[in-house]
């Protein structure tokens, strides 16, 4: 077993451009769950109309990638506008339903062959990499050191990646911690009484489901911007891995989503190529490799499950103010 | 209380409110809210149904009735915070029926719940300054630079500071409202209130819960707001309370308005002691059912009559009213 491999595979993913995909949407999920108390379900949806949207605007229009990234935004706003108008009304747990429900009509949209020709279906996009690429300041070659060398592409996704997160970081931070965010965190606690006080409740909680929303969208363009884009990501279980990675951090600030997406990669990584590594040196008989590299996924539940009820308010939180026994 | 407050003094009731006859519906000579053909349903039930009704301005008004009369439902039709089958009602000659709840606490009505809601994972200083209107920081954009409202919030917690000073709040300032007392969090929801420094302030049920000597205290704050120049209305099953404090009483029950007027007279009303007080107001139940002495009556009670009356026949007539359609 070649344990440093294994340590190397994990700490690269700690600059992963799917963590930083994921910390975005991490991060607009704290602004959904976390401050507005809205329990959106169906972050995939809004990472999805990101990826898809930047794709599609490069390849079916051969507009620029800049213009993609702005479509891709764009699309999840106009998205949570749709979503929110009709169901911000609606108690917390049934929007739950309709959000996980909204964005499964989303994937299948984007899945079904009716639109093969914009969306390539169940194939997916690709091909769309070239002028984002064109368009890189950075020299070709090897840069860093340690476990985290990469090529200039790689450099290119990862900076502009930092770049996006810091800024979105940037905002919240500022949000949560101005009136506004006060607001927001009344509502999250009553939303009776935030009425009562004047406060056009709706118009907020329509503000944080866009805000929260075009900031995941801006995780998926990231995403997006590393692979290919493929309906098969943006799935349910997509939605419980940004919970994961939000919960582990701390759902209730603004720090937790991007620590906690890097603590559920770096051990995503370590326990992907540890467990299949534990099986081919016989540790674990009774399982094949193939098996061994899903039972993360189940570790995965499990960790979520044990999050929820002994650390609700995540690594960074104060348990004070996020529990979810009230 | 503390011993530093100040001593009790009676005040004055305000008087001459209304034009008339004090009967349900009555004009009165200085109207701050006017309600005409107020009608809500719940499927076959006749939740609300006032034809008129008129809250005196800068006086305290109690509404009260028995359980199930709609009071609540009544102050949630005014506030928009529920919508009638029908029915028209302005607040200082603005009509506010249909208006959405949080527009109508701009205008300065304001309310509180009969279930308390502090907002309990926020700091009291943070509930406090919620409350204050016309916050250049809660705009989504202007939230971004701080430069634009740091001045204006910074007043905001002044005001808030001395608010929570008078409510005797103030060493919890940092602490979450979660962590009060029941009714330490009442003291809270009212000064929170008070923070939109509103011209209406609407109670619902604001001694439910608390203690005898903070319920002075609450009674003490509720006159006070009478000083300051606001309208008061509130729902109270403290007959007490009542008659201590308000000075127009307008008695619901079944949803209509059945009587109207000063506390002491409306009291006698037949009608209200009907459908209110019940037969037996004046009866000590302790003194009736022999678990106390006469001596020990409550001296709000006629202790004679307590003795001399009969248990037994009070349970019966009393399930019989139940039973009654």
């Amino acid at each position: 077993m070649d344990w440093l491999q294994i340590l190397q595979n994990s700490a690269s993913t700690i600059i992963a451009p799917a963590t930083i995909a994921y910390a975005l949407a991490a991060l607009g999920l704290a602004v959904h769950f976390g401050y507005a108390g809205l329990l959106n379900m169906g972050i995939a949806g809004f990472m999805a109309l990101g990826a898809y949207g930047y794709a599609i605007t490069i390849l079916t229009f051969g507009l620029p990638w800049y213009v993609g990234v702005l479509v891709g935004i764009v699309a999840a706003l106009i998205f949570a506008l749709i979503l929110g108008i009709p169901t911000l009304r609606l108690r917390g747990d049934y929007l739950a339903i309709v959000t996980i429900a909204a964005a499964e009509v989303l994937r299948l949209l984007f899945l079904t062959s009716a639109f093969d020709e914009v969306t390539g279906s169940a194939d997916g996009l690709s091909g769309y990499h070239t002028e984002f690429r064109a368009a890189n300041p950075i020299p070709a070659g090897s840069y860093g050191f340690g476990p985290w060398v990469y090529n200039e592409i790689g450099w290119w996704v990862r900076i502009l990646g930092f770049i996006a997160l810091v800024l979105a970081a940037l905002v919240v931070y500022r949000l949560v911690n101005s009136p506004w965010g006060r607001v927001l965190k009344g509502i999250r606690e009553d939303e009776d009484a935030v009425r009562s006080l004047g406060k056009n409740v709706f118009g907020y909680k329509l503000q944080a489901l866009m805000l929260g929303g075009g900031i995941a969208a801006l995780g998926g363009i990231i995403y997006a911007m590393d692979r290919n884009v493929n309906s098969g990501v943006y799935v349910t279980s997509l939605t419980f891995f940004v919970y994961t990675a939000l919960l582990l951090g701390g759902a209730a600030t603004v720090f937790g989503p991007l620590l906690g997406s890097v603590i559920f990669w770096v051990l995503q990584a370590f326990l992907s190529n540890l467990l299949p590594a534990l099986v081919s040196s016989g540790v674990l008989p009774f399982m094949t490799t193939i098996q061994a590299s899903t039972v993360r996924f189940i570790l995965t539940g499990i960790a979520l499950m044990l999050l929820v009820i002994f650390r609700p308010q995540g690594i960074l939180g104060n348990k004070k103010e996020l529990t979810f026994v009230k | 209380m503390s011993s530093d407050s100040s001593p009790l003094v009676a005040r004055a009731k305000s008087t001459g409110l209304h034009i008339g006859d004090a009967v349900p519906g009555v004009a009165k000579t200085d109207p701050i809210l006017i309600a005409d053909g107020v009608r809500r349903t719940f499927g076959g039930l006749t939740a609300v149904d006032v034809d008129h009704l008129e809250i005196p301005k800068g006086a305290i008004t109690a509404l009260i009735g028995p359980n199930g009369a709609g009071k609540t439902t009544l102050f949630n039709l005014l506030t928009g915070f529920d919508k009638p089958d029908q029915g028209t009602w302005t607040f200082s000659g603005t009509s506010i029926s249909g208006v959405p709840a949080f527009k109508v606490a701009r205008l300065g009505q304001v309310r509180t719940f009969q279930l308390t809601k502090a907002l309990g994972l926020l700091t009291v200083l943070d509930n406090m300054k919620l409350g204050a209107k016309g916050q250049r920081g809660e705009g989504f954009f202007s939230a971004l630079f701080p430069a634009l409202w740091r001045k204006q919030d910074t007043e905001i917690e002044e005001r808030a500071l001395v608010l929570l000073e008078k409510f005797k709040l103030d060493t919890k300032k940092d602490d979450y409202a979660a962590s009060l007392s029941g009714g330490q969090r009442k003291l809270l929801e009212m000064a929170r209130a008070l923070m939109s420094q509103p011209s209406l302030v609407m109670l619902d049920e604001p001694m439910a819960g608390v203690n005898p000597a903070l319920t002075q205290s609450l009674l003490e704050h509720i006159l006070d707001l009478k000083d300051l120049g606001m309208t008061v209305l509130f729902v109270e099953h403290d007959m007490h309370v009542v008659r201590h404090i308000a000075d127009w009483v307008v008695v619901m029950a079944e949803g209509k308005i059945v009587a109207e007027g000063d506390p002491t007279t409306v009291m006698k009303n037949p009608a209200v002691v009907d459908a209110y007080l019940g037969a037996h107001q004046e009866l000590d139940l302790g003194v009736v059912t022999g678990r106390y002495h006469p001596d020990e009556a409550d001296p709000t009670t006629d202790a004679k009559a307590s003795v001399s009356a009969d248990a037994e026949a009070i349970a019966a007539a009393g399930a019989e009213e139940e039973g009654a359609p």
